[in-house]
């Protein structure tokens, strides 16, 4: 049995071929940033050019697609829509999530449990079940077409997760910290922003992260209640207008797709820790 | 998962003559006062933009093109006669059941290996891991769609180059729902790998400690200690997933629109397309409404995962 290999041998060996595995996922994962980001720096021949590696750039690199970005095309104006809508509905949506998560975890009503339930089951309901009804509603409010009324309506993609992490974290305060505060004449309002708030910290972190990126990544409702440029956000922008009718425009499309990106996955890589906690933290703390 | 009504009702009402008025005499206590007032905007919003807007939606599908006159079932009735509409639910089963499969078997490959590795390197893995899933899904798709192209793009090149036909990957039924299905396995894997990565963290070491003294192998640990130990995990992620993979709307509209010839249609964008560009808001909101049972017998067996977990 020599050709068999030692213990320690075989811990090795299992090792390389995890490490092999998750290497194989790493690059389909980052194959796309990777290949947008190299189109989007390659001159308009070589894109075309049916010679040489896709992978590489071989005839050196150009800003060109960047620099018509933002002087040819309405990117900025979709950049900054989407950062007003962003913070805005991230702002309300965390705020009405708060109030919620407190009065639902803390203080209970008559059929509090009834909303908490109804509040998951809303977190259930697709953007894709209600985007045609929402389509006449914002109509109705003479809001169509206009970047409030995304504003108006990403909270309800939003809103029931926050309230479910912000409820799961307001969960782990212990009871007794309330019931001091509460002796010592401290108000509701009081003991939510000086005691609940500074304690549940990472999962508003969280939640405001999570209400950001969902904002920012919204594509639905954008498609279907916003139809001009000087309103449109980036997401339905990029994919619309970039589009041109000419065959070689891959290179301003993919410039245009991975700024858009970069944002969501720039705050990603800094707060990575709060944005795992608050995924898994519904279905890990049983 | 935290219980629905641990967390929300800390205090038991006392229990008196008849409940309605302990309900009331509860609910008129200062403290559920100030609690109601503290969910009203989440229940304004509930009401006004998810419950009102899905019964409206009813409404709005009970009416003709012209939205002027009530027409009872004739939307419906239309589209279980229409055999594009078959099509569209014969590929929204297939591209669900296949991407949800592939998803929870490269997800819970990747945690496992992840979870394999040692324990400093791991979050470095893990953060590489999840980019798929916070690149907003629509840009992302853009970049698929370049990969995809089939003469100037990488992946016909590498086929060439391993001395395989290129393929017309979005212009052909078959390559075009392979192009879909992939693109959402690529998105959604990091999802289930971190809640199953979550999952096997909550596992007591134990187990697998007094299982290596009986001198179980790798796979009965597999079988007899991880599988057992997740399997409540594994249901919630998969039948959430299956909500969220049938309703999806960015990858189709994208990649394919539809196309070619509507083979790769899903719900949410067959409904786009009649309801919103071709101007038939009844027929799209009757499109969308078919979706509502799947969806609701999902939601049905989360809540019972969830709960049972609880207890």
């Amino acid at each position: 049995m020599r050709w068999l290999p030692s213990v320690r041998g075989r811990r090795r060996l299992t090792l390389v071929g995890c490490y092999i595995i998750v290497g194989l996922f790493a690059v389909w994962f980052l194959f796309p940033i990777y290949y947008m980001a190299v189109t989007s720096l390659k001159t308009d021949r070589e894109i075309e050019s049916l010679k040489g590696i896709p992978f590489l750039i071989q005839e050196g690199a150009t800003l060109t697609h960047y620099r018509d970005l933002f002087q040819k095309t309405d990117f900025l104006v979709y950049f900054r829509n989407t950062v007003q809508v962003a913070i805005l509905a991230t702002l309300i949506s965390i705020l009405i999530s708060i109030l919620a998560a407190y009065g639902l975890s803390r203080l209970g009503f008559a059929g509090a449990g009834t909303i908490a339930t109804g509040i998951f089951l809303t977190y259930l309901v697709p953007e894709s079940l209600l985007f045609i009804p929402l389509f006449k509603l914002v109509g109705s409010l003479g809001l169509l077409n206009s970047r409030w009324a995304l504003v108006l309506v990403f909270p309800t993609a939003i809103v029931p997760f926050c309230t479910w992490i912000l409820i799961g974290y307001f969960g782990t305060i212990p009871r007794e910290l309330d019931e001091a505060a509460l002796v010592d004449g401290a108000t509701h309002l009081q003991m939510l922003f000086r005691i609940f708030l500074p304690v549940a910290l990472p999962g508003l972190v969280a939640a405001t992260l999570f209400a950001f990126t969902l904002s920012w990544a919204s594509f639905l409702y954008p498609m279907a209640l916003v139809f001009t440029s000087d309103e449109q956000v980036l997401t339905a922008g990029v994919v619309s207008t970039l589009i041109r009718g000419d065959v070689y425009y891959w290179g301003g499309l993919m410039a245009g797709a991975l700024l858009a990106c970069l944002p969501p996955v720039i705050f990603y890589v800094f707060l990575m820790d709060y944005y795992i906690s608050g995924l898994t933290a519904g279905a890990t703390k049983a | 998962m935290r219980s629905v009504q641990d967390v929300a009702i800390p205090h038991r009402l006392p229990r008196a003559r008849g409940w309605l008025a302990d309900v009331v005499r509860a609910f008129l206590r200062p403290r559920s006062l100030t609690a109601f007032c503290m969910c009203l905007p989440l229940l304004v919003l509930i009401v006004g933009l998810i419950i009102y807007p899905f019964l409206y939606s009813i409404h709005l599908s009970l009416l003709n093109k012209r939205e002027t006159a009530l027409v009872g079932l004739d939307n419906f009735r239309f589209l279980l006669s229409y055999d594009t509409f078959w099509l569209v639910l014969r590929n929204s089963v297939v591209f669900t059941v296949t991407a949800v499969f592939f998803k929870a078997a490269l997800g819970f490959t990747l945690a496992l290996t992840i979870n394999a590795l040692p324990a400093r390197g791991q979050r470095l893995w893990r953060g590489i891991a999840l980019i798929p899933w916070v690149m907003p899904l629509a840009l992302s798709t853009l970049g698929w769609w370049w990969i995809f192209e089939p003469t100037h793009s990488a992946l016909n090149w590498v086929l060439v180059l391993l001395g395989i036909s290129p393929k017309p990957w979005l212009s052909e039924a078959f390559w075009a729902r392979f192009a879909t299905i992939q693109v959402n396995i690529w998105f959604g894997t990091p999802f289930f790998m971190i809640m199953y990565l979550a999952g096997l963290k909550s596992i007591p070491q134990e187990l697998y400690e007094s299982s290596a003294i009986d001198g179980a192998t790798p796979a009965q640990r597999l079988r007899y200690i991880t599988l057992p130990m997740l399997k409540n995990i594994i249901a919630i992620t998969m039948l959430f997933s299956t909500i969220v993979t049938f309703a999806n709307f960015d990858i189709v509209r994208v990649l394919t629109r539809g196309g070619p010839r509507d083979t790769t249609h899903l719900f949410g964008t067959y409904s786009f397309q009649l309801g919103i560009q071709g101007g038939d808001v009844p027929l799209g909101a009757a499109v969308a409404l078919f979706m509502f049972p799947i969806l609701a017998v999902s939601a049905f067996f989360i809540l019972r995962g969830v709960r049972r977990r609880v207890q």
